[in-house]
């Protein structure tokens, strides 16, 4: 029951945003049946619908795990954004220095690079919080922005290739590449870039939900973010929680780095992200900010980043900046849902 | 000398939209709401103006629609956290994420383009006005917040609310105020952008300096005055980038991250105290 | 001047105030005493606006008034000057004062003139308040003359002092009376509302006595004595006796010597504080509210930052002082909170998520390499196993906390507590909020566990049950352990006496 109504509120922030997007679509001078109809029927055709709405969520449940974790402990992480780019670098350039090595050695070590690029770049956020009590917010966004620039330098000065016009390194060793799923999956060409980061994102979500509420560690950030001061009461070190969470949330969206990096584009290719850092923030608040919930609300949304393209080409009038609008009037929908929450509790005490 | 001027002239150009925006925050955050949204409320403004002022052919009709459009949008961000006590710093996210999408929208079904509003002919164009709004606003804001009584209560709601509202403030309604007022400042700076420092309005044209402002003003320590001199040392960065673009040694990027950079060093404490409003990001709850 | 009548007021579940006749003479200080809780404080904020009545009527100077807000009742000429200071720091006294009813026009904020009023206000009264200042350089006591001028600017003729001395020392409590005497002379009327009745006697002409709600008593100040006033104030229908069998204490568990708690502002909270609990005795502190009892506590328990703490605190005769609160947890300190929703409980978890609050880093509940993993089953069990001996209703471990009603949320606390066998066990408040039956319960345990050897450290604002739980009960004031007695041969006017401050001639 009470399941229910946990799925109740997002439905109907989703379903709210569709109605507010449909005005919008009106306005513009389109059919929403039509513009809607193409939007969610392009996501799920065979195979390339359903693949690359798969595509697109695996960064996405990456980056909504990254921001549920953080905001099971109290803090908004607002720079998955910046991690991933980080991660993704660092993953790019440790393929490529290491190029000749043997894919059982460069491999776990590509994977690793991401977790440890994107905790760190998670951990300063969070250091500077315990230690200074400054507002991870405004830290994370001016990380962002940091990894970016970084990220881009590197890529111009070092290692892009000579005379390629276009800002990306130069590709990792064969090693490092992980396998499309099309070679698993009959009938699935390996044209589509979905790949093996897609299960490992599934594995991410297990985990992500083990720890949290099977270790110890899982239940120390948790009551951190529930109620520090009773968590400081039963002996909680809530600043050293706010360390590991914004660790391990970093580490996480530097798992993008896979799907992107080591499994669709085989180097860093400049300014790559279509905003995964930031949907992430309206997955993780879809999803409630539980694991299970961050796939359904990845998938949403990496069916609206396919279908996005294609009302872009297919429609006269709209664009695939439709899904960014819908984005954000969910967000808003499922932020103010806290109101509706009051407003039931409120009347159901007759006060 | 030459290239000093040429610099110093152009960091005042780019200052000149963080100011307005980072003005506009001052106002919102002085009161305690936090305003991520000014990214998103520039965006408005800038798009508005841009495609008011191609309808109208005057930019001040065009300056006056982006005005109104930044209040609107900042009055959703109002009622989302003063009234349904939504989370400042969610609420001010989802209306960037919108604002990423709506001008592009729009600009699809008006001007059959990618994101872009027509080109402008310089007859429509304000390129020195809201430079000198800009500058002459921080005197104007320093003598609002101390010497008028809205600003008065401006502060103190920012400060301790529970305190204004047994004094007789109206919190929410002073809140509002200073939000619909960020909203329109940041608007013009973003209408600068359009119509101002360029011709038209570009996808995403500001490029994250509504987040360089909101830098700024925690960096001026939520002054007004020392918040200028920060959007004049971002603005001065932000020229330097420019100029040296494809001429130095020096990497653009590593301009770029200054006044990121700077930011965080303030925020940890090392340069001096920075002390937000005591009640910044809470939402007030009605005691009565 | 004023009065209320048949006033009442209810919070929730709580009646605070229970039909509340109070009659204040023009031109007198009328004094309101009572405990915490006692309804004073609701009363008054009633009389002021702040609160509307459920029922009852407010008149003033003879006619019935409404009140929407404290507005309404400043212009009839009442002011409150609040527990808590409604002051903005960093803005000056002047802008302090004048904050919603600015002098000047709406683009020029007209400062110096009310900088000269508030001059000349605070010269009358000897305030010596200059109105430039900002109050973030002040002391306590001068922050509450603003509050002070904050009512006499607005022109009040009635102004209630809602625990006023609280944050004093004597010497600006004497100084603060001074300036309430010549307000009298001024013609003005006082209402103070307070618990210290040495104060009451020092300052008051009339006093009314507050409990539970209701008026219990009106006298003339000089009619009665601090013997009589402690009796109403303090003194009720004994609702329960603990059989308690005569305690055999042993070594000491715990021991405290000259324990200091000094705020950043300088301001202390404990006072060189020395004593001794023994295993198998419970050790009462008794006290109002306020006067150290619950930084007492938190330093004992480790949540207090070590800086601010000076002193020995000695476990079973080591020094632990700078051990962490997991530390001290680990060497057998168990802890009630005195504020179970803030402290205690994490209310949108399950029953078992709280049963494992403080004992999470120990096996049966946390196993494997580090501790890392929860052993899911054991915490099942030991939940099940702490709500059945602790009779928490419904007993059903997936249950939210916050569905749990006041006493069995008290009772699962004192369970999992309890089920760390501690050697100390620290208690505060443990019966607040809580039902008959659910105080029984708890009281009974609490003799239990001293009886199995553990040292219990109580604090209550309750007197009854302090005295009646306590072997040895050491009396709190303004951070000082102002007497020692035996509850069961000291009367409670005695001990009324100590925690309020007035001698037992007078």
């Amino acid at each position: 029951m009470k399941l229910l109504r946990e799925l109740l509120f997002p439905l109907a922030a989703v379903v709210a945003a569709f109605a507010v997007g449909a005005i919008v679509v009106l306005a513009v001078g389109d059919n929403p049946i039509t513009t809607y109809a193409l939007l969610i029927g392009s996501a799920f055709t065979w195979p390339d619908g359903i693949g690359y709405t798969l595509f697109y969520a695996t960064p996405l449940i990456f980056t909504g795990l990254a921001v549920a974790v953080a905001f099971r402990c109290g803090l908004l992480n607002i720079g998955a954004e910046g991690q991933l780019y980080a991660a993704a670098f660092m993953t790019a350039w440790v393929g490529i220095l290491c190029a000749g090595w043997p894919a059982w050695l460069l491999l776990p070590l590509c994977f690793l690079t991401a977790l440890v690029a994107g905790g760190f770049w998670g951990a300063v956020p969070g250091v500077l919080k315990a230690r200074f009590g400054a507002h991870e917010v405004i830290t994370t966004i001016m990380m962002n922005f940091i990894a970016v620039a970084l990220a881009s330098y590197f890529t111009q000065y070092h290692y892009k290739p000579q005379g390629d016009p276009i800002l990306e390194t130069v590709p990792i060793g064969a090693g490092a590449h992980i396998a499309r799923l099309g070679r698993f999956v009959p009938g699935f060409p390996e044209r589509i870039p979905l790949n093996l980061a897609f299960p490992l994102a599934l594995l991410a979500c297990l985990l992500v939900y083990l720890f949290l509420w099977r270790t110890r560690w899982g239940y120390e950030i948790r009551a951190t973010g529930a109620n520090p001061a009773a968590a400081q009461y039963g002996g909680i070190a809530t600043g050293k929680q706010i360390v590991l969470a914004m660790s391990i949330s970093g580490a996480l969206a530097g798992l993008v780095a896979v799907n992107e990096v080591l499994g669709y584009r085989y180097r860093y290719y400049d300014s790559f992200s279509a905003g995964y850092g930031f949907t992430g923030i309206a997955v993780a608040l879809l999803g409630r900010n539980h694991p299970a919930g961050v796939i359904l609300a990845a998938l949403l949304f990496g069916a609206l980043l396919r279908g996005g393209l294609f009302v872009d080409i297919f429609t006269e009038h709209v664009s695939k900046d439709l899904v960014m609008v819908l984005q954000g009037i969910i967000i808003l929908f499922v932020a103010s849902e806290a109101l509706f929450r009051g407003l039931s509790r409120r009347r159901g005490k007759g006060v | 000398m030459n290239i000093i001027l040429i610099l110093l002239a152009s960091a005042v150009r780019q200052a000149t939209p963080l100011l307005l925006a980072a003005l506009g925050g001052l106002y919102s955050e002085r009161s305690g709401v936090i305003n991520i949204a000014l990214e998103g409320l520039m965006l408005a403004g800038a798009f508005t103006a841009a495609s008011v002022t191609h309808y109208s052919g005057s930019p001040w009709i065009g300056l006056a629609a982006g005005i109104g459009a930044g209040v609107l949008v900042a009055l959703v961000h109002g009622v989302a956290c003063i009234r349904f006590k939504a989370d400042q710093v969610v609420s001010g996210t989802a209306i960037n994420i919108l604002f990423l999408g709506v001008p592009a929208l729009l600009s699809g079904a008006l001007f059959e383009s990618t994101g872009a509003t027509p080109q402008l002919p310089q007859g429509q164009l304000m390129p020195l006005a809201p430079i000198v709004l800009a500058f002459v606003l921080v005197p104007v804001t320093w003598y609002v917040l101390n010497r008028t009584p809205f600003g008065l209560r401006l502060r103190a709601v920012g400060e301790n609310p529970e305190a204004a509202d047994t004094a007789g403030v109206n919190v929410a309604r002073v809140r509002f105020a200073a939000v619909m007022l960020s909203g329109a400042l940041a608007a013009i700076g973003g209408a600068y952008l359009s119509i101002g420092q360029s011709s038209l309005f570009a996808r995403n044209m500001t490029a994250g300096r509504g987040f360089i402002a909101l830098a700024a003003l925690i960096f001026g320590k939520w002054r007004p005055v020392q918040t200028m001199l920060a959007c004049l040392l971002f603005g001065f960065a932000e020229a330097l980038s420019i100029q040296m673009q494809g001429v130095s040694q020096i990497p653009v990027q590593f301009i770029q991250i200054v006044p990121y950079v700077l930011t965080i060093v303030v925020l940890a404490g090392f340069i001096g105290h920075s002390r937000a409003p005591r009640a910044l990001g809470v939402p007030y709850q009605e005691k009565r | 001047m004023i009065e209320l009548r048949e006033i009442t007021k209810r919070f929730g579940d709580v009646l605070a105030n229970d039909r509340v006749n109070l009659a204040v003479a023009p031109g007198t200080i009328h004094a309101i005493v009572g405990e915490n809780g006692a309804g004073k404080s609701t009363a008054m904020r009633i009389a002021y606006g702040f609160y509307g009545a459920d029922a009852g009527e407010i008149l003033v100077e003879g006619q019935v008034r409404r009140f929407e807000s404290p507005h309404d009742a400043i212009k009839l000429g009442i002011g409150m000057v609040h527990q808590h200071f409604m002051l903005v720091e960093p803005m000056t006294v002047a802008e302090n004062i004048v904050l919603g009813i600015e002098p000047g026009s709406a683009v020029a904020l007209d400062l110096k003139t009310a900088e000269a009023r508030i001059r000349a206000l605070s010269d009358e009264l000897g305030l010596a308040i200059d109105p430039a200042r900002r109050v973030e350089d002040l002391s306590v006591g001068q922050r509450q003359r603003v509050e002070l001028l904050k009512a006499l600017y607005r022109e009040a003729r009635l102004l209630i002092l809602d625990e006023p001395t609280a944050v004093l020392s004597p010497q600006a409590t004497a100084e603060m009376f001074a300036i309430l005497r010549r307000m009298r002379e001024q013609g003005k009327t006082i209402v103070i509302v307070t618990h210290k009745l040495s104060e009451v006697l020092d300052i008051s002409d009339e006093v009314t006595v507050m409990r539970d709600g209701r008026v219990v008593g009106h006298r003339r100040t000089a009619e009665t004595s601090a013997a009589e006033l402690a009796r109403l104030m303090v003194g009720r229908d004994v609702l329960l006796r603990v059989v308690k069998p005569e305690a055999k204490p042993k070594a000491p568990v715990l021991a405290v010597r000259g324990l200091s708690l000094t705020l950043p502002d300088g301001e202390k909270r404990l006072d060189d504080v020395s004593f001794e609990v023994r295993a198998g005795e419970i050790v009462g502190i008794a006290g109002i509210e306020g006067n150290g009892q619950t930084e007492l506590i938190e330093a004992l328990a480790g949540l207090v930052d070590v800086g601010a703490v000076s002193g020995a605190i000695e476990l079973q005769g080591k020094d632990v002082s700078a051990l962490s609160a997991r530390g001290r947890r680990a060497r057998g300190v168990s802890h009630v909170p005195e504020d179970r929703h803030r402290r205690g409980l994490l209310l949108d978890f399950d029953l078992m998520e709280n049963s494992i609050l403080g004992a999470d880093d120990r096996p049966p509940v946390a196993v494997g390499p580090r501790r890392f993993w929860l052993n899911l089953d054991a915490i099942r069990r030991k939940t099940e196993k702490i709500l059945e001996e602790f009779d928490v209703r419904p007993p059903d471990p997936r249950l939210p906390a916050r569905s749990l009603s006041g006493g069995n949320q008290q009772k699962l606390i004192l369970g999992r507590e309890v089920d760390q066998q501690p050697k100390l066990l620290l208690v505060a408040q443990p019966t607040r909020g809580v039902d008959i039956g659910g105080i029984e319960f708890i009281h009974h345990r609490l003799v239990e566990l001293r009886d199995g050897g553990c040292a219990l450290l109580l604090v209550s604002s309750e007197l009854e049950e302090v005295t009646a739980l306590a072997d040895r009960l050491l009396v709190m004031r303004q951070g000082r352990i102002v007497g020692a007695v035996d509850p069961g041969r000291t009367s409670m006017e005695e001990i009324g006496l100590l925690m309020t401050g007035g001698s037992a001639a007078a």
